[in-house]
Formats: structure tokens, C-alpha cells, sequence
């Protein structure tokens, strides 16, 4: 009974991070080989994040009202979801836009971290929990807060904004999230399930309560900048990096018939979680899916997108991975592209292949980011750019690899 | 060849249940749960976790404590997932399939919201002893100590699958989803869509969510959600009633296992229902309200009923989102006449919260299966509270107690803030 699976083609790219807005300005930052990341290392101090760059959400989010409702990391998703949508030619279309289906990867809302560190010292005086409930939360908080903080909200706030209605789905589980999110709408597009859909996340970095979170399993960077593999030898951690990464994916007949042109096409995605308890089976779980996505796959140089996050057990062991790729005769060229964007987490995945989607419709690589360390070689000069590895590492939990191809018929 | 009673009208594989799990107010287990379901009773009761003098709304739908599964000391993560467990334990064991902590397929679990409690906080604020360090900078100072590596999971989004995956031994990346209040129905819709595409021939689907603290009430009654109606607490949660004023923020857990019925035959596993359908469809009119006209609702139960192949007069039982707020009972009414017509006044419909109260992200999988056990005894649970019947809303709600029902197909509705609208068909036999 099982058809034949359907050739999946990116057809809409929406960013938004440290470096810029949309596809040209990330093409420029990303392949500018003397520029650095953009950092700011005193906000949060002793951690550094890569903030948003100056963005004016108003033009993909024209009403105020709904902006008002909005928490930063709704309103960075909301925006690259609408660049993305513009991108594929589907924004304002009402045809289309409620048979579009929705995919996103979110963690959850912000906190008002002036109250909760209000109501802390309240209680530092009053160690009477019970004033807490009584008194301080129920004029504290506000109702419009407790509707960002819900981590499908962000979906709701891309149906409301740009009217995509065909359905809805969230999915959480920090990089995992990114990773389910895009397996997801490519696997519904492959088997008929879908033709057309919006897939992505965001990650407001900038965010007291959420440094909190990930610091609390010792997961950031704290000290002075350094690329991704850097880290390595001087215990790891990510640096977080605001972000916002949509994709529209879409069947390639569907894309054909309406004209469409594609980035590249997403030859296969898989997933799995290692349990981590003994070392070296990250790397294993990684090389079973490489099995499983390179399948057919001409050996050579094999250009990577790593999205590793500087976290030291699953960057050195997808390291060994990718180092031991040429026993199966691939020459990686890898790029840690979080060292120039920051970790975005749940965005990271489709950060990752919306860059290796663009590089593909370019047609060249982007330059090494490891500051002349020995994990990024340079590009072989002679080599076409045909196709891109992604990986996916989650900090804490989860592996995904995707292998993206150049089309015959790209856009201009 | 797979022989064709193996496949649906649209040559799909059929997908059934082979196992369920339930933990809610009103226990632990199938069978606690179906007995109190079926006697009428009701499993909302004053707080006593936690102080409520003050708050506006002081009852909710908590699980009873159980020695031995219930954690020492509450959090939401940590009694989320050992009502999880529970339940899908009991599902597991149900079907009986697999081995010994080796499930044949993925996991999908309906996640309740990840974060620190105020306990946590006041943890990490009390161990800062660096008093330049003032507000979040002072908590991430203490948690830069490394001390505090445990209260890592109550931030972590996949937590609760993570453990569950450990217990269960699921494959693959399991994955974890909110959908607000469908969540749990959209667990089922994902792993029918997987058994369909023909990845996997078997899934677990787990929706839990235990999250009555302060702050969680103190939330929804901040969006005049939550009834006010304290006393008695059992007569809070009155669904499609003229004088319904909320609903009962609860907690509870349920689980499914669900199978390709080829597989299910192969291994000999007794078909418990089947998922004939699906249809979900996303609203874009407001963030907690739905279009004035139903539309996304409509296009949510169409869509089940077109995917399941079945006609509106085939539905012989609603079991209804049924929230007992003023909106949501209006909208659903509205909705299913849209697309019952006439015939909706002669189909009992009936709400699980005015016993269990609203389950929130778990409501979904919780009311599966309770509609699989009415869909497998012929016998429907009543709506609670049902005295005033609202006039707008005329429906023939299966009144304060369980009715007798003739039947073969029973759909379910979930929807959730956001603009969520999921909707399930469930059937006793493959059509």
C-alpha cells in the first residue's frame, strides 16, 4: 500500500537573529569570513548572549493590539513565521493560507522576573508561604502574562497574525523540539498527509528566567568568547543566541503547480534519543541515523551544518562522529554555525537547515567560524555544493540529522 | 497482500486500542475510576495542598493520594509524571505488548507546563548568600554552585517523556506536545498519523498534567476561567447548566496504546475500540476566544468525521469538551448544530468534568479513554450538576446519572487556548 514518498522542497526561508532579518542579510553575515558574532557580554554578565538585532516587528506584525499581547519570543517567532511565509509567495493568500499547516518548536512563556524577585524578597521577611497566594500573586499577576507564558501560544499568535489555519501543532523538549517539529511537517508532506507546511521556532535569549533554567544543569558558557569546539577544552557550555527560523516546506508537485521554487530539497531526516548514561552512545545514536539518512549518498566531501551547542559531552562526542566519518569515506567540512548565531535551541534545528537550504540555492559554503582552530577546513575549491548534512545535538537530550540537496531547478 | 479487513474505507491501515490507562480525581486506575464514573460521583474537593484563604476560587480536581506512587512532596513535574507512569503502566499491561521495558514503537505525551515552582525559587534565592547579587542574578549565582542540578527537571520540556521513555523503553525521540487543553487528543491524532504513514505499527500515547498550585490557579482565575462556586465543591463543574460559571482546574492522567489491527490480530490483542478519525483545524480569531460562528470548531468535527468516512447521523454519543464556562459550552453547542442539525437533540452528549473537573493538557487522553469505556459497555457517565438546563444550549445531555446507550460510534472534542480545536472518532468495531 505505501506510495512512493514525496520529494520535499523548501520553498519560504524566515530569520531573524543576532547578525540580521531575512534570507540576504544572513547570506552576507554568514559568509562574511572577517566579521564576528555580535555579542553582549555585560547584561547578563558572567554570560554572554547574541542579541536580536534591531527589528521592527511592526512590519510583519502591523496591529498594536496584537503586539501588546505578545511576549519577545512570541513576537520573533510571529515575525520570521510572516518572512517566511512573504518568502514562498503564501503571506496574504486566502487560498492557501487555510490549507497551510503549522508546526512550531517553543519552549515556554517569560516570566515577570521584576515580580517573582519582588515576591522573593517578601517572603525573605514573611516566611509565610501562604502570603504569597494571598496577597502579593493575585495583584502581581497579569492575565495577558499567563497567555505568553503558554508555549503553544506562539502557534496561536501565527494564526492570528498571518491566518494559518489548516492546523496547529507545538512541540517542546529544548533542541529535540526543532528537531520533532521539522521531522514532523517533512514526514506529513512525504506521505500525503500534508502539502504545504510552516514549521519552525524562537528563542528570545535575552531572558533572566530562562539563563536560570538552563544554568541550573551548568549548561552555559562563562567566560570570554570562544567558537563552539573551543569549548571543549575548557569545560563547555553553549552561549544562548536570539532567534527566530521558519521554513516553509511543501511537496514538490504542490510547489510545481503553483510555481513555486525551491531552496533545496530535504532528501531524509531522522531522530532518536540516547539515554547518555554511558559515554560514547551519543555517538553511536548519531551514527545510526547517519546509516539511516545517507543512504544512496555518493561519498566525498560532505559539507556539514553542525548545530552543536559548545556543551561538552554531545559536542565531543558528535565531534568523534564527525571526525570518523571518513572510515565511511565522507570528508566532512563541518561548520558550528552556533558560534557566529549563539545556541537557539528549539530554534536551532530549522535554523540549521534553513542555512544549509540557502547555501545550497547559493551554491557555495560558508566560511569557517572555528577561529583558525582544526575542526573547520576549508571547502575544497574544486567541489560543487550539492549537499548538506545537518546535525542536531540536544544539550541535555536527543540527536537528529537531516540530509539536504541541491535541486535541478532552483530559485534565482 | 494485507487483507482489506485490515484497512479502512480509504485504504489506511485501521489503527485500535489495544490498552488504557486512567488516574483522575476520582482515583486510580480503569476500574476505580469507571466504577465512581458510573455511581455519579465527583472528585472535586476543597484544597488542602496548599493555603487558599483569599483566593477566589479555593477547589479542584486532585488526585487522591496513593502510598507507594504519590511523590513525598508535591511538585507539578514530579506528580505529573508519577500519575504518567501509572497510567501507562496500566495501559501497557493492558495490551500486554512488548517486552519488559521495550515498547515496539514511539511515545507522544501530552506534557504539562515546565518551571520552577515557588519553592524551587525560594530555594536557590535562600542559598545566594552574595547580597550584591540581588533578583534572577542572585538565583543563577546559586545555581552556578551546582547544587541545585536536581531542580534541572522541573525546567526541562522533555522531562516527562524522558522518564517515561527510561521506564518503557519506547524508541526513537519521543515526542513531546502542547496544544493546551487538546494536547491529549492530539497525542492520539499523531500516533494515528505515524501508524497511517506506516512508520511504526504501535504507539504510546501518555497525556498527565498535575498542576493545582497557587500560582496555576491564581492564573486561570486571573482569565475569569474557574468557577467561584466553592461550596459544595461537587456542584462546581456544571456543564451546558444556565447557571454554569467556570471550570475546576483538576488533574489526571491518561494513556493509550495504540495499534496498527493487523498487528493487533498477529500478536492475538483484543481490540479495545478504534480510532476511525481525526480532524483538527486552528482558529485565528482571538487567543482564548473562538470565531463568533464555529467555523474552526466546525472544521475541526468535519474533518474527523470526513476522516473517519462516517456521516453525522452515524455519531450515536458525544463526549463534549464540555468545560462548564459560559463560552465554551455556547461555541461547542453552536458548533455541533452546525453540524448535527436537527438530529443533535437526539444524541446524549455528555461532559467528564463535571466529575473529574478539567484535566487541562491531560483532558484529551483522559476523556479517550473514558468514551472507549462507555463505547465498550454501552453505558454513558453523566453530566453532574445538570439542573438548570441552559435554554440557549437545548442538547440532551445524559442528566446526573449514567444512561444506557446503544452504541457503535462516539465522537470526542478537545479544544484549547490558542485556537486549538481537536476532534476524535472512535468506534467499537472497524468500519
Amino acid at each position: 500500500m505505501a506510495e512512493e514518498p514525496r520529494e520535499i522542497w523548501i520553498t519560504g526561508i524566515g530569520l531573524a537573529s543576532s547578525l540580521g532579518d531575512g534570507v540576504r542579510e544572513h547570506w552576507k553575515a554568514m559568509t562574511d569570513a572577517e566579521a564576528g558574532p555580535a555579542l553582549d557580554v555585560e547584561r547578563f554578565e558572567p554570560y554572554r548572549v547574541h542579541p536580536l538585532s534591531d527589528i521592527d516587528f511592526s512590519k510583519q506584525i502591523p496591529k498594536k493590539s496584537d503586539l501588546r499581547q505578545m511576549e519577545r519570543w512570541q513576537r520573533i517567532g510571529v515575525y520570521s513565521a510572516g518572512l517566511a511565509l512573504e518568502d514562498a509567495g503564501i503571506a496574504g493568500d486566502p487560498s492557501l493560507l487555510p490549507r497551510t499547516h503549522l508546526v512550531v518548536a517553543a519552549g515556554s512563556g517569560e516570566r515577570d522576573t521584576a515580580v517573582d524577585s519582588q515576591v522573593l524578597d517578601a517572603l525573605a521577611t514573611r516566611a509565610d508561604t501562604a502570603v504569597l497566594a494571598k496577597e502579593i500573586l493575585p495583584s502581581a499577576l497579569r492575565p495577558t502574562l499567563f497567555l505568553a507564558q503558554l508555549s503553544n501560544l506562539l502557534a496561536g499568535n501565527i494564526s492570528i497574525v498571518h491566518k494559518v489555519t489548516a492546523s496547529s501543532r507545538t512541540f517542546m523538549g529544548e533542541e529535540m523540539a526543532g528537531i520533532s517539529a521539522v521531522e514532523n511537517a517533512v514526514r506529513r508532506v512525504a506521505a500525503g498527509q500534508a502539502e504545504l507546511v510552516l514549521v519552525g521556532g524562537a528563542l528570545n535569549a535575552e531572558r533572566e528566567d530562562l539563563l536560570l533554567g538552563y544554568e541550573l544543569g551548568c549548561n552555559l558558557w562563562a567566560n570570554a568568547y570562544r567558537p563552539v569546539w573551543q569549548r571543549l577544552e575548557a569545560g563547555g557550555g553553549f552561549i544562548p543566541g536570539s532567534a527566530g527560523a521558519f521554513l516553509v516546506v511543501e511537496a514538490r508537485e504542490h510547489a510545481e503547480a503553483r510555481g513555486a521554487k525551491p531552496y533545496a530539497e530535504v532528501r531524509g531526516i531522522a531522530s532518536n534519543r540516547a539515554r547518555r548514561i554511558r559515554p560514547g552512545e551519543i555517538r553511536d545514536s548519531i551514527d545510526a541515523l547517519f546509516v539511516e539518512v545517507s543512504k544512496g549518498l555518493a561519498t566525498g566531501p560532505l559539507a556539514v551544518l553542525s548545530g552543536a551547542s559548545g556543551v561538552s559531552r554531545p559536542t565531543s562526542e558528535e565531534l568523534a562522529f564527525l571526525d570518523d566519518l571518513d572510515t565511511r569515506h565522507f570528508a566532512p567540512v563541518i561548520r558550528a554555525y552556533g558560534s557566529r548565531l549563539g545556541h537557539t535551541v528549539e530554534a536551532h534545528f530549522p535554523l540549521g537547515v534553513a542555512l544549509a537550504a540557502l547555501a545550497l540555492n547559493r551554491g557555495g559554503f560558508y566560511p569557517a567560524y572555528d577561529g583558525g582552530g582544526e575542526a573547520e577546513a576549508p571547502f575544497p575549491q574544486a567541489s560543487v555544493l550539492d549537499r548538506v548534512l545537518v546535525t542536531g545535538v540536544g544539550h541535555w537530550r536527543g540527536e537528529g540529522l537531516a540530509v539536504m540537496e541541491r535541486t535541478s531547478d532552483g530559485r534565482a | 497482500m494485507m487483507s482489506e479487513r485490515f484497512m479502512d474505507k480509504k485504504g489506511r491501515p485501521v489503527v485500535v486500542v489495544t490498552g488504557m490507562g486512567l488516574v483522575t480525581s476520582l482515583g486510580w486506575g480503569k476500574q476505580e475510576n469507571w466504577v465512581a464514573l458510573q455511581n455519579g460521583r465527583c472528585g472535586i474537593k476543597s484544597i488542602s495542598r496548599f493555603p487558599t484563604d483569599g483566593l477566589r476560587t479555593t477547589i479542584a480536581g486532585t488526585i487522591p493520594n496513593r502510598p507507594g506512587h504519590t511523590p513525598e512532596n508535591y511538585s507539578a513535574c514530579d506528580l505529573s509524571l508519577a500519575i504518567a507512569e501509572y497510567a501507562a503502566a496500566e495501559a501497557v499491561d493492558q495490551a500486554g505488548i512488548g517486552g519488559a521495558g521495550s515498547f515496539p514503537g514511539p511515545l507522544i505525551v501530552a506534557t504539562p507546563p515546565s518551571e520552577l515552582e515557588w519553592p524551587h525559587l525560594r530555594r536557590l534565592y535562600l542559598a545566594n548568600d552574595d547580597k550584591q547579587q540581588t533578583g534572577y542574578r542572585g538565583l543563577r549565582a546559586a545555581a552556578r554552585s551546582g547544587e541545585f542540578t536536581d531542580l534541572a527537571r522541573h525546567v526541562r520540556f522533555a522531562a516527562i517523556a524522558d522518564a517515561l521513555q527510561s521506564r518503557f523503553g519506547t524508541l526513537g525521540e519521543p515526542l513531546s506536545v502542547c496544544t493546551a487543553c487538546a494536547s491529549g487528543s492530539s497525542t492520539i491524532q499523531f500516533a494515528v498519523e505515524a501508524i497511517r504513514r506506516g512508520e511504526t505499527e504501535a504507539s504510546l500515547c501518555v497525556g498527565a498534567d498535575a498542576t493545582v498550585h497557587p500560582e496555576g490557579l491564581i492564573r486561570f482565575s486571573l482569565l475569569s476561567a474557574l468557577s467561584t462556586r466553592n461550596d459544595p465543591p461537587q456542584a462546581a463543574s456544571r456543564p451546558f447548566s444556565r447557571s454554569r460559571d467556570g471550570f475546576v482546574i483538576a488533574e489526571g492522567a491518561g494513556a493509550l496504546v495504540l495499534e496498527s489491527y493487523r498487528h493487533a490480530t498477529a500478536r492475538g490483542a483484543q481490540p479495545l475500540g478504534v480510532v476511525l478519525g481525526v480532524g483538527e483545524k486552528a482558529d485565528c480569531y482571538h487567543r482564548t476566544r473562538s470565531q463568533p460562528d464555529g467555523a474552526a470548531i466546525i472544521g475541526a468535527i468535519t474533518k474527523a468525521l470526513e476522516d473517519a468516512a462516517v456521516d453525522p447521523e452515524d455519531i450515536d454519543h458525544i463526549n463534549a469538551h464540555g468545560t462548564s464556562t459560559p463560552e465554551n459550552d455556547r461555541m461547542e453547542y453552536l458548533s455541533l448544530r452546525r453540524v448535527f442539525g436537527e438530529r443533535l437533540s437526539g444524541i446524549p452528549i455528555t461532559s467528564n468534568k463535571s466529575q473529574v473537573g478539567h484535566t487541562l493538557i491531560a483532558a484529551g487522553a483522559v476523556e479517550a479513554v473514558i468514551a472507549l469505556l462507555s463505547l465498550q459497555s454501552g453505558i454513558v457517565p453523566p453530566t453532574l450538576n445538570y439542573r438548570d438546563p441552559d435554554p440557549e444550549i437545548p442538547l440532551d445531555v445524559v442528566a446526573n446519572a449514567a444512561r444506557e446507550v446503544p452504541m457503535r460510534t462516539v465522537l470526542s472534542n478537545s479544544f484549547g487556548f490558542g485556537g486549538q480545536n481537536v476532534c476524535l472518532v472512535f468506534a467499537a468495531e472497524p468500519n
